[in-house]
């Protein structure tokens, strides 16, 4: 175990904190709210000497991205982050960083997309990049989002992966809300993270390479395969470094947290800030001798599949918790994979899906009680009313 | 400078075999600037005919340490390594001098490109960033840009039977990069390797960024005789459609006066893209841009500090 230190700390500076202590050769970066104030943090430390970076004030997420995937080309360990327009300004380049194999790490403080223009949380963002070839961890409060991030790093820069890593927090309700947690050392993140030594980078002028090259029907295809063994291995890396993560802290990380769910008959799946509220009605339905339980998702990408079944293959009725609409007509992004994931058990388990919090409207723990109210209603009713609800919204 | 026994002499950063056509400025353009540095290299280039004609995977045609990211960003990406660079200088990480130098063509610079381009000067950024103008965005099949030349045929500004080609003038974006008070800017024409060749000098030479406008010729997009190439490149200079200069710490300087006066319908008259404006109800077309052409030349002038022609 190393030394640490309790502090209070909101998401934002605990972010800014891993930054700062991982202390990357490059960050590019635009402000964007609810991010804005990592990249303010990060400028004083840049401008007091507290970190060797090279900050670059770029004009646009879009120039952000691109120079960081410049940099990161350059055999530089480069990061970035954005929230919302500015991940979706991003779009095309992260398709290019994750495609050149680029194992940058970007925080994405998580913010509903526009129109209507909104500032607040929802993971619209976030899971509208889920395909664009990124690593995503996401994370319950500030504790977790500094944890992740210095995990990112060692996850992307892993030869087995080299994949970018976006490691979310929702907007406000943790960005902005201060909080007790436990850093660690400086030396202790140093020495975990390690020195960046790329195989191959543009800066090495006696060995030069050609990198985003035309690449056509007689190559592509085998490229996008090597990309998506990276993806899978990348599983086995994240487990690895949470072992060991945990070894130093005491903070073991995996693909999900299970919260009373060995036994539980009724689950709910859910992502970031709103799991702390629904571990809080769990608890309380526990007292009142429901069999309730909670997996929240850490990795959704890659998303582990098979761990989900095989944690939910004991479970009657599973209520998946999705802060983005899809528009798919099919409920959102992780009801659809859990759903499918949930086939090959070929059990009767039913899954429902809720539609919540979009835009940042509030989700209490009196609401998650009624949601284990409606699965506890299924489960013994057996009959589903609706597949996909959205909860809390005036209709 | 250099002889140009010497310089052919020297080793090509650009290899032959690309596929880029023949008859096209881009290749002679850019062997030219790269001519001109000595250290190594990285060239960051925006996708565009150099790009896909240059690299087709598995080869290279490039001796030097090259990235395409994509169509709009090449100045953000090679802002981005020049940084990288800095870090690990720095750092005791990388010993070696190296240089950085962008390539876009005018869609990738004047049209989407702008905004990366503008903030990578702004923030002063040790590049070069070079322009392969060709008048319009010629990768995906001659579509106009905010380069192309008043009165031209595009595919996307067709000479049609009521509207006859572009309608809009260039925009004259080495002005617009001079404005950005940055180190140095020149607009150059490879028929003039000296002038070419020392521009590209300077550039590389200067502490800060360097933006330098090349015209380019195309001869899918232009229609000219490919052999002619540097006839068609002499003939937009002479003719003032394409004056050569430079702007040094802010100090414009014209680089070349031509000794009499050439209307711009010569240099029109060698490409078929301009060949609808020679029909009778078109020819005030030709004077419209000739008018336009002797107005910004006035004010080159002017800003060059030369007296105006009698």
């Amino acid at each position: 175990m190393v030394n640490t230190k309790k502090v209070a700390l909101t998401g934002n500076e605990a972010v800014a904190q891993a930054m700062k202590q991982i202390n990357p050769d490059v960050v590019a970066a635009y402000p964007i709210t609810p991010q804005t104030e990592i990249v303010q943090f990060f400028s004083s430390f840049v401008a007091n000497g507290q970190v060797d970076t090279e900050f670059v004030t770029v004009e646009s997420e879009h120039s952000a991205m691109s120079a960081t995937v410049g940099a990161a080309a350059g055999g530089a360990r480069a990061m970035t982050a954005t929230s919302a327009n500015g991940l979706a300004l991003m779009w095309e380049v992260l398709y290019i960083a994750a495609s050149n194999r680029l194992p940058i790490v970007m925080p994405v403080v998580n913010r509903a997309l526009s129109a209507p223009i909104n500032i607040h949380c929802d993971h619209a963002d976030s899971m509208g990049a889920r395909d664009s070839g990124w690593i995503q961890l996401y994370s319950e409060n500030a504790q977790e989002a500094y944890d992740n991030v210095i995990q990112a790093i060692r996850i992307a820069e892993h030869p087995d992966v080299l994949l970018p890593v976006m490691v979310t927090m929702d907007g406000f309700i943790i960005s902005h809300a201060l909080e007790n947690l436990e850093i660690i050392d400086d030396d202790a993140v140093k020495e975990f993270v390690g020195e960046y030594k790329p195989d191959m980078h543009l800066l090495d002028p006696d060995n030069p390479i050609t990198m985003g090259p035309l690449d056509l029907y007689d190559f592509y295809f085998e490229h996008k395969r090597q990309q998506a063994e990276a993806m899978k291995n990348a599983k086995k890396v994240i487990l690895e470094v949470g072992k060991e993560y945990g070894k130093l802290t005491g903070r073991e990380y995996g693909l999900f947290e299970k919260y009373k769910l060995d036994d539980a008959e009724e689950a709910i799946i859910v992502l970031n800030s709103a799991a702390g509220t629904a571990k809080e009605a769990v608890d309380a339905l526990r007292e009142k001798g429901k069999k309730a339980g909670l997996l929240k998702l850490r990795v959704f990408r890659p998303f582990p599949y098979q761990e989900i079944a095989d944690a939910l293959k004991h479970v009657k009725v599973v209520g998946v918790m999705d802060r983005s609409e899809g528009f798919s007509d099919f409920g959102g992004p992780v009801f659809s994979q859990v759903r499918s994931a949930l086939y090959d058990l070929k059990q009767d388990i039913k899954v429902v899906n809720y539609i919540y919090g979009l835009g940042g409207r509030d989700i209490a723990e009196e609401d998650f009680a009624k949601i284990f109210g409606n699965l506890e209603k299924i489960k013994t009713t057996g009959k589903i009313d609706n597949l996909v609800s959205y909860y809390g919204v005036r209709e | 400078m250099a002889t140009l026994k010497e310089l052919s002499q020297k080793k090509e950063v650009l290899t032959g075999g690309h596929r880029l056509c023949a008859g096209c400025g881009h290749g002679i353009a850019t062997r030219m600037v790269l001519n001109a540095v000595e250290d190594p290299l990285v060239v960051s280039v925006a996708t565009g005919c150099l790009e896909v004609a240059t690299t087709i995977y598995p080869y290279t045609a490039w001796r030097c340490s090259f990235i395409h990211n994509a169509f709009e960003n090449a100045a953000a990406t090679i802002s981005g390594v020049e940084v990288a660079y800095r870090a690990l200088k720095r750092k005791g990480k990388i010993e070696k001098d190296m240089k950085f130098v962008a390539f876009g063509g005018d869609g990738g610079t004047y049209d989407i490109g702008f905004q990366s381009l503008s903030g990578a000067m702004e923030r002063g950024h040790n590049i070069v960033y070079v322009c392969l103008d060709n008048g319009a965005y010629m990768n995906t099949g001659i579509q106009r840009s905010s380069a192309t030349p008043f009165g031209a045929d595009t595919t996307t500004s067709p000479a049609g039977k009521v509207i006859p080609g572009k309608q809009q003038f260039r925009k004259d974006l080495t002005a617009v990069m001079a404005d950005h008070n940055i180190p140095y800017v020149a607009q150059a024409s490879p028929h003039n390797w000296k002038d070419l060749h020392e521009k590209a000098r300077k550039a590389f030479e200067v502490d800060g960024p360097a933006f330098l406008n090349i015209l380019s010729p195309c001869p899918r997009g232009w229609r000219y005789n490919t052999p002619d190439i540097s006839q068609v490149l002499k003939l937009a200079v002479e003719s003032r459609y394409w004056p050569l200069f430079e702007v040094e710490n802010g100090k414009w300087k014209l680089n070349h006066r031509p000794k009499k006066y050439v209307p711009v319908e010569e240099w029109l008259k060698l490409q078929g893209r301009f060949r609808h404006l020679f029909k009778e109800e078109n020819r005030h077309l030709i004077d419209k841009l000739q008018k336009e052409v002797d107005r910004r030349w006035d004010i080159l002038l002017e800003r060059c500090g030369e007296k105006k022609e009698e």
